[in-house]
């Protein structure tokens, strides 16, 4: 992989930030975005635009076939069966509620049971914590080892005949644990339950095969995957999601309107009332190819390689503590320094040009079980370089330097 | 951007030696809040008296800029009357604007005035305030 050549392609990193190069390693947040995904939002602005599945004319079949042709790339990126699988959504939040709220709140019932994990996102956490509330099922917690990481043993405990629903993250973007979802998937379809995996943090960096792992639903963001924000899509089943209802009504999604009955598109456009997100579907399927390009199995050893180096660097500074494992971790690396506020960490690293992400990642079951109220995350991306990290220790010596004698 | 702006020294001394650092007795009036946004959280105590802040203490957890704030917080609003204390955290807002303003007879405050060229974190600055707001309002209904 050619960094320079890939760093070229990325306007927003050749600038200075409080007089320093920037040096960004807060893309688990969000990535930033290549001059193709730019361009192609451009282009379709400047040429093609216009309301898609209603018009007519040139630009409604320019636009539809744009829309489509990303839903199309969207399907092929993660192996899906068929496009029709593939669901537009403002990002994985708005996808995993669709799932919980037109999936899981018809299908639980008392003693039910949803099953999930204390490191979940809060937009895998919340919803499901929701649809217990309202049908009366129980969630269920896979008890987390002293590192974050579950067992497959404890996960075929915590499964059960009772279980309907099982949520979990395939990367988690606190701990950078890779979980193991097609074995979980496997014990959830022995128990009758449904898979559903939040693919945030994995799809901008690893190859996904949702066949291969046989869940059956998948969420994920566009603007963490060199996309734009504001765009991410939900897979599923097609058997599931055919016997699905809609959670919102009005344009698009209406097959037939009578006064008091109507009648719904097939997926997925029964899923996506209103005027969808045309642009950024387009820039979405942009920053597909983009990645695609450059290869996805590039991108995940380039990411994992740089992980594993700020991890080593990092257990050479004095008071660091890591969090997650050491083995097997995707790229990022998530720490505290000494008694320094995360906060104040990484405000003396902006003063040096350096983003990295403070608090609780939407994480704060997993915060209290690390037993802080939040820490310091740098995460990588295909742009970053072994310089960068070491620019980020140097960052974090002054910090301990400037902290050493302010407070210590 | 200087460090130097954010971190004066009389801030990381309220840091390093909070003041009013604690609990109160049961009958105070406390306000919990946190800043959803890093998961920072205070609890401040207040003990009033006919309209007036008596006494007032913190705990919780934060970053040095929040919690040298609830320090000096606590300091400036002992002996104070209820307006007093929301015209002190109004000023408070002021300063966190860029706006000129000056604490007479408790300076220490405006060495937080560098905190509004770090615009995120500002509400850092502004929990403990909030919460003081919170407490007297709630005395006034
Ligand atoms: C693991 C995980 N799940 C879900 C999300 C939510 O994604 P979005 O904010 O794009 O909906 C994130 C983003 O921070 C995440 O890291």
């Amino acid at each position: 992989m050619n960094i320079a050549a890939i760093r070229e392609q990325f306007p927003i990193l050749h600038q200075e930030i409080n007089g320093h190069p920037l040096v960004y390693l807060d893309s688990a947040a969000s990535s930033q975005k290549p001059r193709s995904v730019i361009d192609a939002i451009n282009r379709y602005y400047e040429m093609d635009h216009s309301n898609v599945h209603r018009g007519v004319h040139t630009l409604g079949s320019r636009a539809t076939d744009a829309y489509e042709g990303a839903r199309e790339k969207v399907a092929s990126f993660l192996n899906a069966a068929l496009p029709e699988e593939i669901i537009f959504t403002r990002g994985t939040t708005t996808a995993l509620n669709l799932v919980a709220s037109s999936y899981a709140r018809n299908v639980c019932k008392p003693g039910d049971e949803i099953v999930i994990t204390q490191m979940e996102h809060h937009s895998n956490l919340i919803p499901w914590q929701q649809v217990a509330k309202a049908t009366g099922a129980t969630l269920k917690y896979i008890p987390l080892q002293p590192d974050g990481s579950f067992t497959l043993a404890d996960a075929e405990l915590s499964i059960t005949s009772n279980t309907k629903v099982v949520a979990m993250t395939y990367v988690s973007n606190v701990l950078g644990i890779v979980n193991p979802v097609k074995e979980v998937a496997a014990i959830a379809h022995r128990n009758g339950a449904v898979m559903v995996v939040d693919g945030a943090q994995s799809t901008p960096h690893m190859r996904v095969d949702v066949r291969d792992l046989d869940c059956d639903f998948y969420a994920f963001s566009g603007h963490k995957m060199c996309g734009p924000t504001g765009i991410g899509a939900l897979y599923g089943k097609k058997a599931l999601l055919s016997k699905m209802e809609p959670i919102e009504f009005g344009g698009e999604m209406i097959d037939y309107v009578d006064l008091y009955e109507s009648t719904w598109k097939d997926i997925p456009y029964r899923f996506e009332g209103g005027t969808p997100i045309i642009a950024n579907a387009v820039g979405l399927g942009a920053a597909i190819d983009f990645l695609q390009e450059v290869g996805m199995d590039e991108i995940d050893k380039h990411q994992r390689l740089l992980a594993a180096y700020a991890y080593d660097r990092l257990s050479e500074l004095e008071g660091v503590t890591i969090y997650g494992p050491k083995a097997d971790r995707a790229g990022l690396v998530t720490f505290n320094l000494g008694d320094v506020h995360p906060h104040d960490v990484a405000t003396v690293l902006d003063t040096e040009g350096i983003a990295v992400r403070a608090g609780h990642h939407c994480c704060q079951p997993l915060m209290r079980f690390l037993n802080v109220s939040s820490t310091a995350r740098a995460s990588f991306y295909l742009y970053n370089t072994e310089q960068e990290v070491d620019q980020l220790i140097a960052g974090l010596l002054k910090t301990k330097e400037f902290f050493g004698h302010a407070i210590g | 951007m200087q460090l130097d702006d954010l971190y004066r020294r009389v801030i990381m001394d309220h840091y390093k030696n909070p003041r009013n650092h604690g609990t109160l007795e049961a009958d105070a009036v406390t306000i919990k809040l946190n800043n959803p946004t890093c998961g920072d959280s205070i609890a401040l105590q207040l003990q009033v008296e006919n309209g007036l802040v008596t006494d007032a203490k913190f705990s919780g957890e934060g970053c040095s800029i929040s919690l040298s704030s609830a320090s000096m917080m606590t300091e400036v609003v002992k002996g104070k009357t209820f307006d007093q204390a929301l015209e002190l955290a109004d000023k408070f807002s002021s300063l966190m604007k860029g706006e000129p303003v000056e604490f007479e007879g408790y300076e220490d405050i405006e060495a937080l005035s560098g905190v509004n060229k770090f615009p995120a974190r500002i509400k850092c600055a502004t929990l403990s305030w909030n919460a003081l707001r919170k407490g007297i309002e709630q005395q006034q209904d």
